[in-house]
């Protein structure tokens, strides 16, 4: 499936491996957590990326002490009104991963700006779907009122600043 | 009263083009009913049996008179005329159209109002103490710590797809005057012994078909650490609460199901990771947001004023009035007064649009130009001077506004019921009204003294019934209306649950069993005890004989 990365459509050059299929020895590939913790010496001796993919029952706890093996984790939403995967990204943020972080499965495109504010950075879009399609739907605050994860300054701080300028 | 500055201005706009755009794409049919009802939810848009209804937020209860004339010119020319005040500081309006909402909201954002998470299942418009700022038992102004809270939890990005809708009250006093343990997170502003403020964490409340008084998770989170704390445990909640079910997906059921302990662990770990962040509410933004609470003007008048006496002495309506509905005021010459919308034989909550403009002159004129809304669906004028609580009391007499009735037996909480809506087993409206005509005889009221009756059309229990002395619950039975019984809830600082007391009564039979229960009460009491105190000094045996005489027949 086509992604939304950084603003722009492209093409998934990871391969999602199903289980019951064996490893490829060249390609980024991603695996399910069962098959992550079942493999890993060998997922680990291919010189290609890795990814691990987590349902929503699965938290990034579970894989933090694997984060530096990995390239991407990509978190899977059953159901768009499952809000998990938003907590998941969050953590994943807060232990330092600095890969991709995907969500996968039903995601609507009214959820982009807060998953990317939850530290997403790429998204699976139905086929078909064009940049103006999501560029339509992207909300445009001049600030938010939380800090998260994208590090856009939350209007608390902008006062503080202001106050601080204006001395008072 | 709190002010947008710009920042809360360009948001609230922001806020309301967006949902411009979202109702465009339903209209045009790009997107899906199923795909809109999570977004039209989160603000405030509900599909109702017979049209939309929108809630609109009344943050922490506290409006002005500005805001009030809004309203009532929305209910004309949105609505028809009329709007309804509900359990949790938020107005509703019946029949807005859809393509009209934006332009309604874009009305709302003209007076710093708006409807973003009335609705959904995210955070929801916090609640406090409708005598915040006006009472003398409170530590501190509860409205400054729910208005952080509102601004942390608006449009949060990471709460806005919870497993179930997630409500927050703020409190500051002993006295609970928010069902604060009846809410998913329930706050009480207190002072520890170095004198610093903090709150009391109640987490896991809530009523519905599980009904659970909330336990207390922290006994002293400082005042800075509020938002990190909160935020853990909405983490938490958010990736462990359960999404299988959604009778089972409230925290209060993650709380239930996985122990106290365990889960206070869960939030303490993640608390720890994020206590000292930019999540910690800095001192100048406090301050900030106190100097929009600071105390109105107060003059220096005398604790007690001869005309208001005599007054009182000469009028026994108005002494009648200032019994049941004015309470004490922390300055001197100072009173809170309380205004029902339980007028007799009226749903409980409703207001008109010429109500609601006399109401803010009268605000304007009486009450520093600022209102309060109350969860059991009332209002509140909290400053006005004693000595002109009698011109007030004449002015709301004219506009039927001065039913003296707060706390008493017809004061009560009624939710729509069958007549208007779908998941109702029986009607809750006309049963009030039966009410209150049998107990329309106020001395009969007074003499009754505090009774919180309550009354839901079926176990979602909107109507608070469960925290009612006494509630009335609608059941179905083969296809006919029925109500069961039950006693000794609360929803104040001596929360509980009422326990249902025996089989249902047909619709026919439910007055008489409520009179069969309220005048045991009278046989029972002693001195001036209110009923649930009563009921908690003899217990359920003495009404279950009264109201089920033919069982003890079957014993004997
Ligand atoms: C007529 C349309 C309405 C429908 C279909 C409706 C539906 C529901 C449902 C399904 C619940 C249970 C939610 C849960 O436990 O998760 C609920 C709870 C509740 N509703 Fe309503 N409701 C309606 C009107 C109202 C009105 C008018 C009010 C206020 C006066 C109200 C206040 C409440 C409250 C306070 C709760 C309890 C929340 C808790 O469990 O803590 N509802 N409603
Ligand atoms: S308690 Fe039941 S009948 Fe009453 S409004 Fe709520 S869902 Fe409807």
């Amino acid at each position: 499936m086509p992604l939304l990365k950084d603003g722009k459509i492209v093409n998934d050059s990871w391969l999602y491996l199903d289980d019951s299929i064996a490893l490829p020895k060249v390609g980024a590939i991603v695996v399910s957590l069962a098959r992550w913790q079942r493999d890993r010496a060998a997922l680990m001796a291919r010189t290609d990326s890795v990814g691990v993919r987590l349902t929503a029952d699965q938290s990034p706890e579970q894989i933090k002490e694997d984060l530096t093996e990995l390239a991407l984790v990509a978190i899977e939403f059953p159901a768009f009104t499952n809000g998990r995967g938003y907590s998941y990204a969050r953590l994943l943020h807060r232990y330092g991963f600095t890969g991709e972080i995907r969500a996968v499965g039903n995601v609507l495109r009214d959820q982009y700006g807060n998953m990317k504010r939850c530290g997403f950075n790429a998204l699976e879009v139905k086929s078909g779907e064009t940049e103006a399609h999501w560029q339509a739907t992207v909300s445009n605050f001049s600030a938010p009122y939380q800090v998260a994860a994208d590090g856009a300054e939350p209007i608390m701080s902008l006062r503080q600043q202001r106050m601080a300028a204006t001395g008072g | 009263m709190y002010r947008y500055d710009e920042f809360d201005r360009n948001f609230v706009n922001e806020r309301v083009t967006e949902f411009r755009g979202q109702v465009a794409r339903r209209l045009s049919g790009e997107m899906s009913e199923e795909e809109f009802r999570p977004l039209r939810l989160m603000n405030g848009l509900y599909l109702q049996l017979h049209a939309y209804m929108l809630r609109v937020a009344i943050p922490y209860g506290t409006f002005s008179s500005v805001q009030m004339r809004k309203l009532a010119h929305i209910a004309r020319t949105y609505d028809r005329g009329y709007g309804h005040f509900t359990t949790r500081q938020n107005i509703q309006f019946n029949w807005p159209k859809l393509d009209q909402v934006p332009d309604l909201l874009a009305e709302l954002a003209d007076v710093e109002m708006h409807a973003i998470q009335t609705s959904g299942n995210c955070i929801r418009n916090v609640t406090a103490d409708p005598y915040a700022g006006a009472v003398a038992d409170e530590v501190d102004d509860s409205r400054i710590w729910a208005e952080i809270v509102r601004q942390w939890s608006t449009l949060h990005p990471e709460f806005t797809y919870l497993g179930r809708k997630f409500k927050i009250a703020v409190s500051a006093s002993d006295f609970d005057r928010a069902v604060i343990r009846f809410h998913d997170i329930g706050l009480i502003l207190k002072k520890n012994d170095a004198g610093e403020t903090g709150f009391q964490v109640w987490v896991g409340g809530g009523l519905g078909r599980t009904p659970m008084i909330g336990k207390v998770f922290n006994e002293f989170v400082p005042q800075q650490d509020l938002l990190s704390y909160l935020e853990a445990v909405l983490r938490v909640y958010n990736m462990y609460g359960r999404r299988d079910n959604k009778y089972k997906a409230r925290i209060k059921i993650l709380v239930h199901e996985t122990g106290i302990d365990e889960l206070k662990a869960k939030v303490e770990a993640e608390w720890r990771e994020i206590r000292d962040s930019a999540l910690k509410v800095p001192d100048d933004e406090v301050a900030r947001i106190r100097s929009y609470f600071a105390p109105p003007p107060f003059e220096q008048l005398d604790a007690i004023d001869r005309s208001f006496e005599t007054k009182k002495f000469e009028n026994p309506e108005f002494a009648r009035w200032v019994t049941g509905n004015v309470v004490a005021h922390r300055e001197p010459g100072y009173r809170i007064v309380n205004i029902s919308l339980k007028p007799e034989g009226l749903p409980p909550g409703d207001i008109t649009a010429d109500q609601m403009e006399d109401l803010a002159d009268l605000a304007e004129t009486y009450s520093f130009d600022e209102i309060r809304a109350t969860h059991e669906q009332n209002l509140v004028f909290a400053h006005v001077k004693q000595s002109e609580l009698f011109e007030l009391w004449q002015e709301l007499a004219e506009i039927g506004l001065a039913m003296p009735n707060i706390g008493k037996v017809s004061d009560m909480i009624a939710c729509p019921g069958l007549d208007y809506c779908a998941l109702a087993n029986a009607r809750a409206i006309p049963l009030a009204q039966r009410i209150s005509k049998r107990y329309a005889d106020l001395d009969q009221q007074f003499d009754l003294g505090e009774l919180k009756l309550k009354i839901s059309g079926c176990i979602n229990a909107c109507g608070h019934h469960h925290v009612g002395h006494i509630g009335l619950l609608g059941v179905d039975r083969r296809g006919e209306e029925y109500y069961q019984i039950t006693l000794g809830g609360s929803g104040a600082e001596d929360a509980a649950i009422g326990s249902i007391i025996g089989p249902a009564f047909s619709s026919e039979t439910v007055v008489d069993a409520l009179e069969s229960v309220i005048s045991l009460f009278v046989e029972l009491r002693l001195d001036k005890e209110r009923f649930l105190d009563t009921y908690r000094r003899v217990g359920a045996a003495p009404f279950k004989s009264r109201l089920y005489p033919e069982k003890l027949d079957a014993a004997a």
